[in-house]
């Protein structure tokens, strides 16, 4: 078990090593540079482009720039660009906002696609399990923002409630009551969208492996031995069902930073997605690589947690 | 049995893979109903490039009718109003205008090509990555890398760089020495390699599991948030559709590789290979004509799923307004065009996201089919 740990943190921290460098590499070889980014502004006399080269070290070779970054990434030093800000504090804001997003849109996910994809695989064949089907299809296939439009006109006419950014504008001093419910529904609409493709591609799959166990011998057992259907679904069935599962929460992991950009420009969600995006259009380096780096941070250790997680359901797998 | 024996009573041929696979297919309704509309897809964007290009088209999406603005679907054009070549060609806006009052038909039917290239173009880039990367980690994967190969790899990268700076010759120089070097190397060096103590035998040391050079790649390239990676060397790139499939494709091979390991792992075990090595074959004639068509199945599938979601990639960059330059239409920047209107001028948001919702869901319909299809359990279960 150590070995297997320390086996995997070592590979994980060259996986990390190579990601950095690939990054690094294609965000200095790219055509144009930060300094290009707004030649009509007249503020920007070359005097002032020479001091920003020299200031974040654009003069140097790239290898050079390579280890001043990832240094001052590590001593927390790195700087935006673009507002001067430290860029770790900029990020931390920014992920308490997408934080909020993620819960919800996870809760609503893991939550509902349980009992369809359970209830489709017990009725296959069968009206629910057909229209649920087409309707995952359907999901999945469906732009998520030709959806957030769909969502974002019935809620405005139906309930007259403007679902755009966190708070509704001008509702500062109404009540608690109010207030709350005003921030439930801006978070709930962007949580929906978050969660419907993980619904679809979720129950699926719970659907898939619930018909996969149902064919095991055990199951024909328990059924022979005159067991009540609910006894043997959810008893037998499911616990064996659940098994691969347990090795998906490390996968929603990556979730957390990478937010979803068109959802959260769509709804002005000031959350990491579009801190990303806006990082990207104003070319601002540190902010895009500092969030890769955290992004693949996060990638690496849910498939280090889910390889965990596999050994302590699954007594079976030895590492 | 009986089968077989029916056959034999009537004569019938037995069924070849394809024809059984058509049968199944004409079971699965909804399959069936993806490949028509993917179908039916394919001929309109090929009719659309055809007639939305050239210097005098005959849909023309960029014509500009500021009498027109917004005008809903199905209205009539004021005649009086409008020089005669600005008519729309169907004497009736079928899809409205927009607010600068082009057509919406007319510039739906342009986006649709940049739709069906994009998915074709970006997953062929993938599976062919993903082909010859999977294969080579299945087939290979238990011999380890040479020092000189990996300098061969790395200096193999240099000749693309070289000849689009503008030196072409050098380039292709370089790229055939270094093919040329891969494939005789081991056997000028022969002495060499046999005597591990000279220090001549550096540069063909064994060094690590090509299997676990190509599996670590793989591991790396997943470690990038995929959307975001898109939209960061787009957005550095200079705007071309190009440009676009290219990147799609470069960052979304993974899945393919995968697959075709697996299938490869398990095929190189089995008897016909041993055979095709007794023969002589060469091993890159093994892999490709050999095992290959014994590991598309999955590969197909992933493929059909795969061009649904390069079309939604693509659709989702020019919403946020990458991608192809404006005037130029695509079904994802008439949708963002028209969000500004969403209240006043609905169509302009509904008929985009609509028709992009159709055809990825025909491909993703199709592409579940297909892997009920090509699944040998599930053909013995119905």
């Amino acid at each position: 078990m150590l070995a297997f740990i320390g086996r995997s943190f070592i590979q994980k921290i060259v996986t990390l090593f190579f990601v950095s460098v690939i990054s690094f590499l294609i965000i200095h070889l790219a055509p144009g540079e930060p300094s290009q980014i707004d030649p009509m502004n007249p503020k920007f006399t070359p005097e002032m482009v020479e001091r920003f080269r020299a200031a974040f070290h654009l003069d140097e070779p790239l290898y050079v720039q390579y280890l001043y970054f990832y240094k001052d990434l590590f001593t927390g030093k790195t700087f935006s660009w673009k507002d001067n800000r430290p860029v770790l504090g900029k990020i931390w804001e920014r992920f308490l906002n997408s934080l909020s997003l993620f819960i919800v849109g996870t809760i609503l996910t893991w939550t509902l696609s349980f009992p369809i994809g359970i209830r489709s695989a017990i009725n296959r064949g069968h009206a629910f399990d057909r229209s649920t089907t087409f309707l995952a299809y359907l999901l999945i296939s469906i732009p998520g923002f030709f959806f957030a439009y769909l969502l974002i006109i019935s809620v405005v006419s139906y309930f007259h409630v403007p679902v755009i950014g966190m708070v509704t504008f001008g509702l500062e001093g109404s009540s608690a009551i109010r207030s709350v419910m005003d921030r439930v529904w801006h978070l709930f609409i962007p949580s929906v969208l978050g969660a419907t493709g993980g619904v679809a591609v979720l129950s699926r799959y719970v659907r898939s492996q619930m018909l996969e166990v149902e064919g095991q011998d055990y199951v024909r057992t328990a059924k022979a031995k005159g067991l009540p259907n609910d006894q043997v679904y959810y008893k037998h069935a499911l616990r064996n069902a659940l098994l691969p599962f347990v090795t998906m929460f490390g996968m929603i992991l990556p979730g957390l930073i990478g937010g979803s950009v068109i959802i959260e420009s769509i709804f002005a969600w000031p959350g990491m997605g579009r801190m990303a995006y806006e990082a990207i259009l104003a070319r601002d380096y540190p902010v895009i690589l500092t969030v890769n780096f955290f992004s693949a941070v996060l990638v690496l250790a849910g498939t280090f947690i889910s390889d965990l997680l596999y050994t302590v359901v699954d007594p079976r797998i030895k590492l | 049995m009986t089968a077989t024996l029916n056959n034999l009573e009537t004569e019938h041929p037995p069924r070849t893979p394809f024809q059984e696979s058509w049968r199944l297919l004409r079971k699965n309704k909804l399959a069936l109903c993806g490949l028509a509309i993917f179908l039916l897809f394919a001929v309109t964007a090929l009719m659309g490039f055809f007639l939305t290009s050239g210097p005098n088209p005959i849909f023309n999406p960029a014509t500009i009718r500021l009498e027109e603005k917004l005008r809903q679907p199905l209205s009539l054009p004021k005649v009086d109003e409008l020089h005669e070549e600005d008519l729309p060609r169907l004497g009736i806006y079928l899809f409205g205008t927009d607010d600068l009052g082009r057509d919406v038909f007319a510039r739906m039917l342009q986006g649709a090509w940049v739709s069906l290239t994009v998915g074709f173009v970006a997953v062929g880039i993938a599976i062919i990555i993903g082909v010859f990367l999977g294969g080579v980690a299945g087939y290979f994967g238990h011999k380890r890398v040479r020092v000189d190969q990996i300098g061969a790899i790395v200096l193999l990268f240099l000749g693309p760089v070289l000849i689009s700076t503008g030196h072409q010759f050098y380039g292709i120089l370089l790229i055939a020495a270094i093919l040329g070097h891969l494939k005789f190397a081991k056997r000028i060096y022969r002495p060499l390699i046999s005597n591990p103590s000279n220090w001549l035998s550096l540069p063909f040391k064994e060094t690590i599991l090509v299997d676990t050079v190509v599996m670590r790649f793989v591991d790396i390239m997943l470690c990038f948030p995929s959307f975001f990676l898109i939209l960061t060397v787009v957005a550095l790139l200079p705007a071309s559709i190009y440009n676009i499939m290219i990147i799609i494709g470069l960052t979304s091979w993974m899945g393919a590789t995968r697959f075709v390991r697996a299938e490869f792992l398990s095929l190189r075990e089995l008897d016909f290979v041993t055979a095709a090595k007794a023969l002589g074959i060469s091993d890159w004639r093994i892999i490709f004509r050999h095992m290959l068509p014994n590991a598309i199945a999955p590969v197909l599938v992933s493929a059909t799923i795969g061009i649904a979601s390069a079309i939604l990639t693509e659709a989702g960059l020019s919403f946020l307004g990458f991608g192809v330059p404006p005037p130029h239409a695509t079904w994802g920047n008439i949708l963002s065009n028209g969000k500004r209107f969403i209240f006043d001028a609905p169509w302009l948001t509904f008929i985009p996201g609509f028709f992009i919702l159709i055809v990825v869901l025909s491909f993703n319909l199709f592409g579940e089919g297909l892997r009920d299809i090509l699944n040998p359990k599930l053909r013995e279960r119905h």
